[in-house]
């Protein structure tokens, strides 16, 4: 007799742990395909799944096996022409196939790669692996943002699906106890009284007291019997409260440089670097807020589609974003109560005299409000003043301020991985 | 009778309906003798978890199945392969996995593939009743993949996969060809394994003492002195037992790879057999089924569609061609036994005078239980089916540059092309014939292992090196590998790498 057994509810998933084993051992190769395709890709694709191929070799399981040469035998089916003693020139680089089943493996098809598909997720992951946002550190207690379910006690009461058994027998016990605790005192003196009765010779007067006695504790008894094992007023439940908990609150401001003086090559990699922050803060970072600045002559806060899309333009004064960013700070964000980070990318090109106003403003009205302030010039060609003056802030600030420079698609994302990778804990 | 089914639909009464008939006839009227049965159907999901853990219901977590099966769900996916039609297991009960997708003539088809042929396999060749415990391997594995997972918390994922790798490498080298292994049990093991952990470690410092001033009487042993005495050929056996300073979990481990590679080795030696076995039976069952009038014509055109494409062999000249295909070979000549006890002919008196006009299912039996491919293939491939198959045999010597036809299918090339057959199938000519000669216990602790050429096949030099890096990784000390021809060292592998010897001017 044979079971026949239905497994297909089973999990599926039982090679999960074989396959993130794989990818953990290949983690290189597959760094560096993200890294390829972050470049290759356009921006509207970003998030997306990715083809990696892996050189066959560096995948191989090696085994002892023969190599090409010496003499061998082997047998084939589907002769046709050939007789006995037929010689056949050994074709070009052919020596050493066919060298029967035991082998075929290592010698296959001549496919030089290996390739598979990791999905959006598993691509995002190694995309901002081991990447957070230095500094985030004030936490704050906020109304409706998250809870932790309590233990609050417990009380008299609630649902049935929440009774404490224990509390409520013992609550019961109590109460059976004072309740009885007269009526079972009588029973006890009544029932001494007869036994003395008992033991004394018998008597019309003794015979009545006895039967009295007989009834007065059945009668008592009766009482006991009508007290219940369990009232509701016994039932106790547990109680549950809600308690907020503390969250990090964050917020990312993304101020991009569209003036005039960067053409168009440079604009796409400024975009091409905040939309790897904005996707990597979107995914890492649940309750963060992104405020996105544009600016040339003037700045203006736009929202995300019109912040990667829009084709204004103009001149350049740096200053009015970093103006408008302390604005907002001020009016919305209360430096008690959020973690306060900017992005900045820029040509480094700026009116004459607003490079220093704008270090002046960056060192003493944003970065003693701010946790991490980075800075990405896209620029091919010699830096200019701007650069000069922030390079003066980042050798006094060197844990909130840092500053890269990006010539090339290429650099975006290991630049975006030197500003962004994990720090030791300075404490 | 009445058919079983119309239609292709299947249920699980329904599948247990054909399974009874099946089993009537194979019980019944061929007197198989199986492992009682457990047939669980799974989804292709499933079946492609079951492929990359080489179809073992439990297996341990290493990267090299994942890669596995990141391969095979590709490959699926984009279309270019399908999926086994079931996955069978040496296990007792024998567990067949039925995909979910195919349709009754199918699953029919595999029940009495897996579930009696392979089944009746299983329990009665030799090889397998030698090498192999159906009824403690489920446990054994069990026990395998816990304590590796263990291993893996408390000494890292690294190190426990680094070390995984090289027996990995060895694994080929971990059986004991001549001897047969103590059964496995999982209790037995786990109760050991303690006991193991701390004599392996005492032993193993036993002989690497290397105190001789103190103790006078151990330096009695001579500077000349070969230790191990004679070649070994289990390799793992041997780093297991006295590899110098492996970790007790790490002998265990070696252990572990060790009894799966011995777990295997029957299969590995039987392909032919066991699936012409198989072929055979399913053959024959439905047949008989039909025979019965208990599957339609319908069922049977589907089933002969499908087993007419399991035993297909293409001819070498077909551009998908990869050698022989071990389902036709062994099917074919099963029913070339079959034949020859049937209806046996004149050459047929000649070649096979002992079974001819034997009782087939007495005959094919024995056959079964009593060979492995290569003796099978020496003992039973007829002339008829040489001819069937047109083989010939081509003679490669790289000291020509040409390869010569050395015999075809005509009267002189017959015996020609049985043994060189017979030989493409002896794992001990396919695989590179490596033993350890000599461990050095008194001086640098290196390891020298030999390659005995045969017919002057060289060893792949990269994959070597590759795998004396991981004997490296075990052994700890310096290991040499000599390939000898005729008695004479033709090259020679060292890890760590020797540096090139210096050109005298």
């Amino acid at each position: 007799m044979s079971y026949i057994i239905d497994r297909r509810l089973n999990d599926k998933r039982k090679s999960t742990v074989n396959r993130q084993r794989f990818l953990r051992r290949y983690r290189k190769h597959i760094r560096e395909a993200v890294n390829d395709a972050v470049n290759r890709r356009s921006i509207q694709d970003m998030e997306q799944g990715e083809r990696i191929n892996i050189p066959r070799k560096d995948l191989s399981e090696p085994i002892f096996h023969h190599g090409p040469g010496g003499q061998r035998s082997i047998v084939h089916p589907g002769n046709k022409e050939f007789h006995q003693g037929d010689r056949i020139l050994r074709p070009e680089g052919g020596g050493g196939q066919g060298a029967g089943d035991g082998q075929a493996s290592d010698q296959g098809e001549g496919d030089d790669a290996f390739a598979f598909e990791i999905d959006k997720q598993e691509f995002l992951n190694f995309l901002f692996e081991d990447l957070e946002l230095p500094n985030l550190v004030k936490r704050h207690l906020e109304g409706a943002q998250t809870f932790q379910t309590k233990h609050g006690g417990i009380v008299s009461q609630g649902m049935p699906a929440k009774i404490n058994i224990v509390r409520s027998m013992r609550q019961a016990s109590m109460r059976r106890r004072a309740l009885t605790a007269a009526t079972r005192r009588r029973i006890r003196d009544f029932k001494a009284e007869r036994e003395e009765l008992l033991q004394q010779d018998q008597s019309p007067q003794r015979q009545a007291r006895l039967q009295e006695l007989d009834e007065q504790i059945a009668k008592l008894e009766r009482r006991l019997d009508r007290i219940p094992f369990l009232d509701t007023v016994d039932l106790r439940f547990n109680h549950h409260v809600k308690v907020p908990v503390p969250v990090s609150r964050a917020v990312m401001f993304c101020i991009m440089d569209v003036s005039g003086s960067m053409n168009q090559d440079m604009k796409d990699l400024a975009k091409r670097f905040f939309l790897l922050l904005y996707l990597f803060l979107q995914r890492n970072y649940e309750k963060i807020e992104v405020v996105f600045i544009r600016h040339h002559t003037s700045a203006k806060e736009v929202d995300e589609e019109e912040f990667f899309y829009s084709r204004e333009t103009g001149g350049t004064i740096v200053s009015s974003a970093l103006k408008l960013t302390r604005d907002i700070i001020n009016e919305r964000y209360p430096v008690a109560e959020w973690n306060i980070y900017a992005a900045q990318a820029s040509d480094g090109d700026n009116w004459n005299d607003d490079s220093p106003a704008c270090a002046k403003l960056i060192e003493e009205e944003l970065l003693p409000k701010l946790q991490y302030f980075s800075y990405v010039e896209v620029m091919p060609r010699a830096h200019q003043a701007l650069w000069d003056h922030y390079q003066n802030i980042m050798e006094k600030h060197p844990a909130a301020f840092s500053m890269a420079q990006i010539d090339e698609p290429g650099e975006i994302y290991p630049v975006f991985r030197h500003l962004f990778k994990k720090r030791m804990e300075d404490a | 009778m009445s058919f079983l089914s119309q239609g292709s639909d299947w249920d699980f009464e329904l599948l247990a309906r054909y399974d009874e008939a099946i089993a009537d006839i194979a019980h019944n009227k061929y007197g198989l003798d199986t492992y009682p049965n457990q047939i669980e159907v799974i989804s292709s999901e499933q079946m492609m978890d079951a492929y990359s853990s080489v179809g073992m219901p439990v297996g341990y977590n290493h990267w090299s199945f994942g890669k596995q099966f990141v391969e095979v769900e590709g490959r699926y996916r984009r279309g270019q392969m399908g999926l086994a039609y079931e996955i069978v297991i040496n296990s007792d009960p024998c567990i067949a996995y039925l995909m979910e997708e195919n349709s009754i003539a199918m699953q029919a088809l595999v029940i009495a593939h897996a579930s009696y042929g392979h089944n009746s396999f299983f329990k009665n060749n030799y090889l397998f009743k030698t090498w192999t415990d159906a009824s403690s391997i489920i446990d054994y594995l069990v026990f395998a993949r816990n304590y590796i997972a263990e291993c893996e918390m408390r000494h890292g994922v690294t190190a426990v996969e680094e070390t995984l790798d090289s027996c990995h490498a060895l694994m080929n080298y971990g059986v004991d060809r001549y001897k047969r292994p103590s059964p496995i049990s999982a209790v037995e093991e786990k109760r050991r394994q303690r006991e193991r952990e701390e004599s392996l470690q005492k032993q193993v410092s036993e002989l690497w003492r290397t105190f001789p001033q103190l103790q006078p009487a151990t330096q009695l042993r001579e500077e000349n002195d070969t230790f191990p005495a004679e070649p070994q050929e289990n390799l793992l056996y041997f780093l297991e037992k006295n590899a110098p300073l492996l970790k007790p979990w790490q002998r265990e481990i070696i252990r572990i790879v060790r009894k799966m590679a011995q777990y295997f080795y029957p299969q590995r030696q039987t392909k032919v057999m066991n699936e012409g076995w198989a072929c055979l039976w399913h053959y024959t069952l439905l047949n008989d089924l039909y025979d019965r009038g208990q599957v339609t014509d319908g069922f049977m055109l589907e089933f002969l569609q499908n087993h007419s494409q399991v035993i297909y062999q293409p001819p070498f000249t077909a551009p998908f061609y990869g050698g022989m295909n071990p389902y036709a070979l062994g099917f074919n000549m099963f029913q070339d036994i079959r034949r020859i006890c049937e209806t046996p002919d004149d050459e047929d008196r000649e070649w096979f005078p002992e079974i001819a006009g034997s009782n087939w299912v007495e005959t094919v039996k024995f056959a079964m239980e009593s060979f492995k491919d290569e003796s099978f293939i020496q003992q039973f491939l007829s002339p008829r089916l040489i001819r069937y198959f047109k083989f010939f045999q081509i003679d490669d010597d790289d000291r020509n540059d040409y390869v010569e036809v050395a015999a075809i299918h005509n009267e002189q090339g017959y015996r020609k092309v049985r043994d060189a057959l017979a030989e493409q199938y002896n794992l001990s000519i396919q695989e590179p014939n490596i033993q350890i000669v000599r461990a050095n216990v008194h001086g640098d602790r290196a390891l020298t292992l030999r390659h005995q050429r045969s017919s002057g096949r060289p060893l792949d030099d990269d994959s070597a090196r590759e795998v004396l890096r991981h004997l490296h990784r075990l052994w700890k000390f310096d290991v040499h590998l000599e390939s000898v021809e005729n008695g004479s060292v033709v090259s020679h592998y060292s890890m760590p790498p020797e540096p090139a010897p210096t050109v005298s001017s």
